[in-house]
């Protein structure tokens, strides 16, 4: 029997704000315990929030990035429920008026494109976080208030793979719209996934369970795996899947019955008193709409158009926006893009990686590698001089051309100057012409070798290896002559 | 003592101090002999910080001889055990925030404290605010200073009690549903309860967070405009604060009621209200009329609604805004519990007073799934047609003249059996919280048990000017 597969998810991301959502503590993350709070956050007598308006326009953002309708009226409301880790034992949450209401995420699935529909992004709080010791346990209050995105997907991912790459996709977007860090070791991305299978043929869904708080895209792909497999089974041997909340146990790798639906919360929702409706105008919107930056699908897909480079080449430079970013500045001052493209895919982000550096901190300028490229282009260097200084930008930095000078590293393309370095390593080398003479072709490369070396690179490989051609025929001819 | 603290007033005690006949530290010494000699009757205050009083006076007085002004210099303020007060309990007079010391100081109180006020003590209420008696108290029932058989009004009954009784020059109290207007004229004094959003929250345990508001009570009118004058205007710690300019209150004292038209709206003067005092309240109408104004009758159509509509929007506020008290961060936490789970309800059921548990349960239902539609969102409608009878009538006069409350103070223990006879004695005074409207409760006599009776002048939104002049009028013309 063959089984289809629905899967939804509700993303919990924490934005990038400088204070807390409803009170002016420090979002940072790491801080000793209960440091960043205050009457606010802790839930004191008498405190109330005041909404911050940054958390609103970056959910603007976000909710324009995936298009998303914006509700020009929202509003906040409680949601009720006892938790330690809760400071007022309701959570400032929205209800029925989200700031934003559909929109949609398109996903890579088997060389084409899916567009999974987003349902809603609404703005609530974070909780604090549960700490247990030997014999007691405590709540760390910092996270206690931290703008929190719930991004809810409608049920319309078809595998765990899918889902994925969902969250791949929907993590670049956070990304490139500035919302987020989406540092998921800093639990910035927090994930509760719906899961329910049927059999094929069969038109309504399947029960559903939900697993809940899982903090790794990994954690969220293993998880569902397990939970497919799990559901597909339980039907196969004549079970029913209950309606139930779960839990991963990564340790394991099993999912966990939590608690059964049937006692589920009933939250008693109802408009936040402490806060007035949040406004926002047509002009407000049509302002974010007009400085929103580019999805990484669409800079992908222009890079291909605009700098003629491969596919691959614009899936790898839009993985990460800053590296899109600088590939564009070198590539606007440069008339070989895909030259640009190869420094970045190879020498950048391995020096990057190895040294472990930011490319927006990176010592060499854009400007410097359309240099260093149009040198090489020029033939003013060759390919192993580009090398030497491409290291020295990437560590000091500079202008290539004066590192090229300073260097003595302009190519030898005078082919008197060459004829004469390879008369020497002819003369210097008899035993590799003697052997290049009886056959063995690949000899020429040891000779050309040699030539590189008395010229101490610089000279123009290409020229060399021409003259030598010529010269070793010569000497072909005198041989059989 | 060439003075008198047991009758003085805020004005008077600043042209005093101003003209040097004496300190503010003779005022607090004065004040706190006088507390010692009645509150033992009284029981208006859970709490008198004698030495903190003393030593804020002092302060007080040196920053006056170093030519310091400021609107209250050296002026002691008694304030409800339900505002925050830096340094001091807020124990909401519940056992659950018993041990709770303030970390900061309520907007009301800087904005007091900034002007000089001297914060004596913290006065008795009803648990969280939650009763018209300060019965419901979980530390002791306050009595009526002018007959300690019955009941101050509440819940700022400590407030009104130590006015009254001469324990306090002035006093802070909180109205949800009259809960400044009810104390004041049960005790006979002054009570304003500013429209929503005229006096920042922040810093008030909320009780029902669209209905509270902080309001003076008082030994006259004059004292009540400048109290507000000080705590009002928008604060960026509460969004519901609203931004619309201070006027001078004071000098809208004008004394008279020309060109004034006020309002009789006839779902006041109901029957099974108590004849004395709607006969004391109608003389007080005929006062107002002689004083120039033109009185006309209107009527406010939904007022049958209001009682209802109030408890529904109350306790379902109230069921969120005391979740927090939990025995997890601060106050009670009852010891040898199993779980958080059975900490909270143990802790809770230990802490909390019947009337509060009987209010938190009744909020719980109402936003309870397949209850919300028919409980919260009708009340919520409800509160939209009282809030348009109200803007109506705005339309015919000035203000509205009726009664606080259809009967005198209560005999202590009279109306603790029967809580629902009791949430009806707030159907004069509900209205306004449900409307955001303002109100001002003033002294229109007593009867013939000698049991004062308030007259209740209604006024728009951000009306206060009109009401305190009015209120002003008539207090001139009656003493």
């Amino acid at each position: 029997m063959k089984y289809l597969t629905t899967i939804g998810l509700e993303v919990h991301v924490q934005l990038r704000t400088q204070s807390k959502m409803f009170c002016g503590c420090s979002s940072e993350f790491g801080a000793e315990p209960n440091t960043h709070v205050c009457p606010v956050c802790l839930g004191y007598p008498g405190a109330m929030p005041v909404m911050n308006r940054e958390a609103v326009r970056k959910t603007i953002i976000t909710g324009l990035m995936i298009g998303s309708k914006i509700n020009e009226f929202s509003k906040f409301d409680r949601k009720s429920y006892f938790y330690p880790d809760m400071p007022k034992n309701y959570q400032i949450s929205q209800y029925d008026k989200p700031l934003c209401v559909g929109g949609s995420v398109d996903i890579d699935v088997d060389g084409g494109i899916k567009r999974v529909a987003v349902t809603r992004i609404h703005l609530e709080e974070d909780v604090g976080k549960n700490m247990h010791f030997q014999n007691t346990s405590g709540v760390d209050f910092n996270r206690a208030g931290i703008p929190l995105m719930e991004i809810v997907s409608e049920p319309e991912i078809s595998s765990p793979e899918e889902a994925f790459a969902y969250l791949l996709a929907l993590k670049q977007i956070l990304l490139y719209a500035g919302v987020s860090d989406c540092n998921l070791e800093e639990g910035n991305v927090r994930c509760d996934v719906n899961c329910s299978v049927r059999q094929e043929g069969q038109n309504e869904f399947g029960t559903k369970t939900e697993i809940k708080n899982l903090n790794t895209f990994k954690g969220v792909l293993n998880a569902l795996k397990y939970e497919v497999v799990r559901q597909v089974e339980t039907l196969e041997s004549g079970g029913n899947i209950c309606q139930e909340t779960r839990r991963w146990d990564v340790d394991t790798g099993v999912t966990i019955a939590m608690r059964s639906k049937e006692y589920a919360h009933d939250y008693r929702y109802f408009p936040e008193p402490d806060l007035v409706p949040v406004v926002t105008t047509r002009e407000q919107i049509e302002e974010l709409q007009s400085n929103l930056p580019e999805l990484p699908r669409y800079r992908r897909e222009r890079f291909v158009k605009e700098y003629g480079i491969p596919e691959y080449d614009a899936a790898v430079l839009t993985a990460d926006m800053s590296v899109a970013g600088y590939f564009e500045q070198a590539a606007k001052l440069s008339s070989n893009p895909k030259a640009i493209s190869n420094w970045i895919m190879t020498e950048m982000l391995r020096l990057l990686s190895e040294k472990e550096l930011d490319i927006r901190t990176v010592m060499i300028t854009p400007s410097a590698l359309a240099g260093l490229v149009k040198l090489t282009d020029d033939k003013v260097i060759n390919s192993n001089s580009a090398k030497e200084v491409f290291a020295v930008l990437f560590d000091k930095g500079g202008d290539p051309n004066q590192i090229v000078k300073e260097k003595g590293l302009i190519q030898v393309s005078d082919s008197g100057a060459i004829e004469k370095f390879i008369e020497q390593a002819i003369a210097d080398n008899p035993k590799s012409v003697a052997d290049y003479l009886s056959g063995k072709e690949v000899a020429a490369k040891h000779i050309l070798g040699q030539v590189m070396k008395l010229s101490r690179g610089k000279a123009n490989p290409q020229l060399v290896g021409a003259i030598l051609e010529e010269k070793l025929k010569v000497e072909k001819q005198k041989k059989n002559g | 003592m060439s003075f008198n603290v047991r009758n003085m007033t805020v004005h008077e005690a600043l042209s005093l101090m101003e003209r040097r006949e004496c300190t503010s530290e003779q005022i607090i010494r004065g004040l706190l002999d006088e507390i010692r000699a009645v509150d033992g009757r009284i029981d208006a205050y859970l709490m008198v910080n004698e030495d903190d009083a003393i030593n804020q006076a002092k302060a007080a007085d040196r920053a006056r001889a170093e030519g310091k002004k400021g609107k209250l210099l050296g002026v002691p303020i008694a304030v409800k055990d339900i505002l925050n007060v830096r340094g001091q309990q807020c124990t909401c007079a519940s056992r659950i925030l018993s041990g709770y010391v303030s970390p900061y100081d309520a907007t009301a109180v800087a904005r007091l404290r900034s002007e000089g006020a001297v914060f004596v003590g913290r006065t008795n209420l009803d648990e969280f605010a939650m009763g018209s008696t300060t019965e419901n108290s979980g530390f002791k029932v306050t009595k009526n200073p002018r007959n300690t058989d019955y009941v101050p009004g509440g819940s700022s009954g400590g407030s009104a009690a130590a006015v009254a009784g001469g324990e306090a020059i002035a006093a802070l109290g909180t109205d949800t549903g009259g809960s400044v207007r009810l104390p004041a004229a049960f005790c006979g004094c002054v009570g304003l309860k500013p429209s929503y959003g005229r006096i920042s929250r922040y810093g008030l345990t909320a009780y029902a967070s669209s209905l509270d508001q902080i309001g003076p009570i008082t030994k006259d009118v004059t004292d009540a405009a400048v109290l507000l004058g000080t705590m009002a205007g928008w604060d960026e710690m509460d969004s519901t604060s609203v931004k619309i300019p201070v006027p001078d209150y004071m000098a809208g004292l004008s004394g008279d009621l020309k060109n004034m038209k006020l309002g009789l709206p006839r779902e006041y003067f109901v029957k099974g209200m108590d004849p004395e005092v709607e006969k004391i309240v109608r003389a007080a109408v005929a006062k107002c009329r002689a004083l120039g104004a033109e009185i006309v009758d209107v009527s406010l159509p939904h007022t049958e609604y209001a009682v209802s509509t109030y408890y529904i929007i109350a306790t379902a506020e109230a069921s969120a805004n005391l979740a927090r008290f939990d025995g997890v961060r601060y106050g009670f936490r009852i010891k040898g519990a199993s779980d958080p789970i059975d900490m909270y309800g143990k802790t809770r059921a230990a802490g909390f007073g019947p009337e509060v548990k009987r209010r938190i349960i009744l909020g719980t239902y109402v936003l309870s799934s397949g209850y919300y539609d028919a409980y919260y969102l009708s009340a919520q409608k409800v509160r939209t047609l009282i809030r348009r009878d109200f803007e109506n009538v705005f339309k015919q006069c000035d203000a509205l003249l009726a009664p606080v409350s259809p009967t005198v103070a209560y005999r202590i223990g009279e109306k603790t059996g029967d809580p629902l006879q009791m949430y009806l004695g707030d159907i004069f005074t509900v209205t306004a919280n449900l409307a955001g409207i303002c109100g001002l409760s003033v002294p229109c006599g007593v009867n013939k048990e000698g049991l004062p009776v308030g007259l209740q002048v209604l006024g728009p939104a951000f009306g206060e000017e009109k009401i305190l002049r009015i209120g002003h009028a008539y207090e001139s013309a009656s003493t």
